[in-house]
């Protein structure tokens, strides 16, 4: 299973550093969403894998999983939206006063 | 606890503030104000001081980090004494002075205030006992000379004069902190009580000489010794009552105090006396050549602070006691007879419209009185018995003389000293006979007369000191004097005689030659004038100095446009390649890729779901130009992303990771209406290949990393099992991931739910005024349908609207035991709410409710605020929280956390800045719809054919 969850990762990173390298905004906005999708995954295997041990207390179970990287992720996914929303606002703002949606303002010459 | 010296530091500060105000009821009161704050820091000063006048050193200190060696501490001894008495009686005395000195079209008040901040700093150098926080003082004394150099902003010497002094000395202070750094490091304490009492264990160290190197180089830039000389006559486009502070009693002075105050720590050893004394006989010989053939009057008494400085610096360079006095002395002397000389050029230059002395000639009969006392001043500077720059030149020569036989070439220090000395007196005769005497002023832009009274109060006073300390030194100076270099050797003062008469010895012999040799070269100074002139700007430090400005200009000049050429995707794929080869680099440290962690089965289920991911993802990436297939996509692998979370006990996370996606789906299709529908092919080719190539490395080299960590074992679960462990009985609540976030880590969930407000406000401001226009068709050319709220979607939603609430307030609720909690809680509530927006349109929903969501935001903040302050107000750090069992009749036991009402102000935040963003989106939808012509832009057929 971990070698699945680490293929996934890097894919989902291949796939986001491929958009963020494109010209236009819109896939720069897409590239960085599938980039936090790798980063927050990635953070939370940090706390290595494991099935059926939720970290709530007083369930019964044998063990808990590693609870750190979980309360670190939940915080990065909503800040990650922030972000994301930021930067297509951005990405509006720069089409309405640049005419265009080129990452550098202007079209390639 | 008494923190009087603080008060001393910090009032100079706050009457900057005062005076930036009080200047706008006229001069007058900018002045008194000014006075008068310098008086209640003497007062003050006054106060604390009585303990040390009978010996003792005052520390006071109050913890600031004490974990890291930082604390706010002062201490006043005879040196901060001394000191802090000059900068503030000078400073006073300025104060006065300047109040005449600009013309009404100066802005009086901001002199005074740079001039308070100065003084505050200055203060604060004199005073700390913690090296860290001198040096914040003294990088404050760079900033505020920076602003008071730089006063007169239109003139560009000015501008250039005030940068390069802050250039010099800042580069200085860089320098001192990493000796600062290094003394700290040997000591293992940053307090000087520490640092002077360890003199042995310094010397001995092995880091000793880098310690040393760096400390003098803040030493010496900041006193402007050779060769960072050069800076300090190009400050000399600073108000003359600004040069009178900065390079009698105080910018210059603070090298040379560094070096006395860390002379009991430093000195004696080959190191010191070889560097600090031959860079300070160095300077006083190149400062009083130079001095001589300045035209300038101002330029002159530069010069002449230069080669004072080095006389003082080759004092402690000598290192004997009898020395430390004498440069402790020589301090005092020249702060005296230098303020007064300072500010009897500014009168005449005031007063004649020019400061060049081959046009300022025979003043004697425009303004005697003005010329009597200027004479006595440059006199002093001269070192003219009766008078007190006499006594400490007199001490220098005998300390110089002594030093003559105690190694070998030693006899070169008195001979360089003498011809110091024969200069000193060739150029103050030229002060005083060029200015004064020498025929009739040439072209003078005014008629010149004496002052006002007041302007020559200062004057009069600094001249009296000369004469009095000159006169009667053990009556008049040398209490403070003995107490002072007490405080510098931190042992008891040797026997020292400040009498006029020592009897025919050889410093008396060198104090005659050096009368009658300056004598003789001011008579015969023609020949050298023009010998100067042909070698003037032969060797010229400030070229030095702007080659290399220039130089290091270019460099970063050019590299910066080699490196960056206005293109994002270049930068971007140049950062990605750069991570790439540095985690190339330590990746092939010999770790292996692979650990011994059993790992867990794959099951069907999870293969079928991961090769799920991967095609959306791959199809995503791939197909990118059809922007709504993209979007659609990306939803689709942040849903499985949210399932991986389910299978590996995190619940939370996949809660969040759930409602995240609808919002985030949502707010993309809102925006890519206004943008266009498809993206163009790429126009320069090879460079897909190149970002396949870079993209694929990167996703290798993460996964690697990721297969890497995941197939070993934890090094350490401390920390799980501490939160684990604590989350019941110090949280008071069950879901551990929820009591990390309210209450463990509360400040940091602070933090993010202040990015999160900060993120909503900045949209907002960007989305004001910004008219976008929309399209009345889709990518395939479909004119939208007519119907934009379906009514049976319309009904719906009302109908789930309680529903959805109840379940967010639920989740909310139960968050701290069950998985839940604000931020799931408020993103439920937000997609809820945003369902009414879609399905029964903006205006509709306006009507029923608030649109403003800028106060839900506030009160979000306000309550996790004031949840954490409230623990303050019971005696506990800041966000501690605490629990309790609450019996409700019904509904039974419950438990009830104060991190709950914190968990209220992260929901409100979520739901503030969540609906802020897309309502705000939307209301531009509803602003563009209208009958447009459905337009196919060209890139969109582009891709279609």
């Amino acid at each position: 299973m971990e070698i699945l969850i680490a293929i996934l990762i890097g894919l989902l990173t291949a796939c986001g550093v491929f958009l963020l390298l494109r010209a236009r905004t819109f896939p720069v906005v897409l590239g960085l969403t599938y980039l936090s999708y790798a980063v927050n995954l990635y953070l939370f295997a940090m706390g290595r894998l494991t099935v059926g041990r939720p970290p709530v207390i007083g369930s019964g179970l044998p063990g808990y999983t590693d609870p750190l990287p979980q309360a670190l992720v939940l915080t990065a996914i909503v800040i990650g939206f922030a972000m994301t929303a930021f930067l297509i606002m951005l990405a509006l703002k720069a089409r309405a006063e640049l005419g265009n949606d080129h990452v550098d303002g202007e079209e390639e010459r | 606890m008494s923190f009087s010296l603080f008060l001393v530091t910090l009032t100079p500060f706050l009457g900057a503030l005062l005076i930036a105000w009080v200047c706008r009821f006229g001069r007058y009161a900018a002045a008194m104000s000014a006075g008068g704050i310098t008086l209640a820091a003497i007062g003050q000063l006054v106060y604390a001081a009585a303990p040390v006048v009978s010996g003792e050193t005052l520390i006071q200190q109050m913890a600031w980090m004490p974990q890291a060696g930082l604390n706010l501490a002062f201490r006043l001894d005879g040196l901060g004494l001394l000191f802090a008495g000059l900068i503030l009686g000078i400073g006073l005395l300025v104060i006065l002075y300047a109040r005449y000195y600009l013309s009404e079209r100066d802005s009086l008040g901001r002199l005074y205030a740079f001039l308070l901040l100065f003084m505050g700093s200055m203060l604060g150098v004199v005073l700390s006992e913690n090296l860290i926080q001198l040096l914040i003082f003294w990088e404050l004394t760079s900033l505020s000379s920076f602003l008071l150099i730089g006063y007169w902003r239109e003139r560009q010497e000015a501008r250039h004069g005030a940068r390069m002094a802050l250039a010099v000395t800042g580069a200085g202070g860089l320098a001192l902190l990493g000796g600062i750094l290094l003394l700290g490091e040997i000591t293992g304490s940053y307090d000087l009580s520490v640092i002077l009492a360890s003199g042995e264990i310094i010397r001995a160290h092995e880091l000793y000489r880098p310690a040393l190197a760096l400390i003098l180089l803040g030493a010496f830039t900041k006193s402007a010794q050779f060769p960072f000389h050069f800076w300090l006559p190009h400050a000399m486009a600073a108000p003359t009552p600004v040069s009178a502070y900065l390079h009698s009693a105080t910018m210059v002075k603070a090298g040379v105090f560094l070096l006395a105050r860390l002379f009991p720590a430093l000195s004696g050893t080959q190191e010191w006396s070889h560097l600090v004394g031959g860079v300070g006989i160095a300077t006083l010989l190149v400062g009083a050549v130079i001095a001589l053939f300045k035209h300038d009057l101002k330029g002159l008494l530069a010069y002449s602070t230069i080669s004072h400085l080095g006389l003082i610096t080759a004092l402690f360079g000598i290192g004997t006691p009898l020395a430390a006095v004498a440069g402790v002395f020589h301090i005092i002397n020249h702060a005296i007879f230098k303020a007064g000389l300072f500010m009897a050029a500014g009168i005449i230059d005031h007063e004649c419209g020019t400061r060049d002395m081959r046009r300022i000639n025979g003043l004697w009969k425009f303004m005697p009185y003005t010329a009597t006392l200027a004479m006595v001043a440059a006199a002093s500077m001269a070192g003219v018995p009766l008078l007190n720059g006499f006594l400490s030149k007199e001490m220098f020569f005998a300390e110089a003389a002594g030093m003559a036989t105690m190694m070998r070439f030693g006899w070169i220090l008195p001979l360089v000293v003498t011809v110091a000395g024969v200069f000193a007196v060739a150029y103050s005769l030229r002060f005083i006979h060029d200015v004064f005497f020498n025929g009739e002023p040439v072209d003078l832009p005014r008629t010149p007369h004496e002052p006002p009274q007041w302007m020559k109060l200062p004057v009069e006073i600094l001249v009296a000191l000369c004469l009095l300390v000159g006169i009667l030194p053990a009556l008049t100076v040398d209490p403070i004097l003995t107490l002072a270099a007490g405080a510098v050797l931190q042992t008891p003062v040797p026997e020292h005689n400040l009498a006029l008469w020592h009897g025919f010895n050889p410093a008396l012999w060198m104090s005659v030659i050096a009368m009658l040799g300056g004598v003789a070269l001011y008579a015969g100074r023609k020949p050298l004038f023009g010998l100067h002139r042909e070698f003037e700007g032969a060797v010229d430090a400030r070229r030095v100095y702007d080659r290399l400005l220039h130089g290091l200009l270019a460099l970063a000049t050019a590299f910066t446009r080699w490196l960056d050429r206005g293109s994002l995707q270049r930068m971007a794929a140049l950062f990605v390649t750069f991570a790439l080869v540095l985690g190339a680099y330590g990746g092939f440290g010999g770790v292996a890729w692979s650990g011994a962690r059993a790992p867990l089965p794959v099951d069907a289920v999870s293969l079928l779901v991961a090769l799920g991911l991967a095609a959306a993802a791959l199809t995503g990436t791939l197909l990118h130009r059809q922007r709504f297939l993209a979007v659609v996509l990306t939803g689709a692998v942040g849903l499985v992303v949210s399932l991986i979370f389910v299978k590996f006990s995190a619940p939370d996370l996949a809660l969040t990771q759930l409602s995240v996606e609808v919002v985030t789906v949502i707010l993309l299709l809102l925006a890519l209406y206004f943008l266009p529908q498809s993206s163009p092919a790429e126009k320069r080719p090879g460079r897909h290949a190149r970002d396949i190539v870079i993209a694929a490395l990167a996703g290798l080299g993460v996964g690697g990393l990721a297969w890497a960590v995941l197939s070993r074992p934890p090094a350490d679960t401390r920390l799980a099992d501490y939160f684990l462990s604590n989350s019941v009985g110090g949280g008071g609540g069950h879901n551990v991931v929820n009591v990390i976030l309210v209450d463990f880590r509360g400040f940091d969930t602070l933090g993010e739910i202040t990015v999160l407000a900060l993120a909503g406000f900045a949209i907002y401001a960007m989305l004001e005024k910004l008219r976008l226009d929309g399209r009345g068709c889709d990518a395939a050319g479909r004119v939208w349908d007519a119907d934009l709220h379906p009514a049976i979607m319309a009904s719906l939603t009302r109908l789930l609207l309680p529903l959805a609430l109840l379940v967010s307030v639920f989740i909310l609720l139960r968050g701290h035991n069950l998985p839940g909690g604000g931020f799931i809680a408020g993103l439920v509530t937000a997609v809820a709410l945003i369902m009414q927006y879609l399905a029964n349109g903006v205006a509709w929903t306006h009507d029923r409710l608030p649109a403003n969501m800028h106060p839900l935001i506030g009160a979000g903040l306000a309550i996790a605020t004031g949840t954490g302050l409230a623990s303050l107000a019971f005696g506990h750090p800041f966000l501690t929280s605490t629990f309790g069992h609450l019996s409700w009749p019904l509904v039974g036991d419950f438990e009830l956390a104060s991190a709950m009402a914190f968990d209220l102000g992260v929901y409100l935040v979520v739901v503030g800045s969540t609906l802020l963003v897309l309502i705000h989106l939307g209301l531009m939808h509803d602003a563009s719809h209208g009958p447009q012509a459905c337009l196919i832009e060209e890139e969109d057929t582009a891709w279609k054919s």
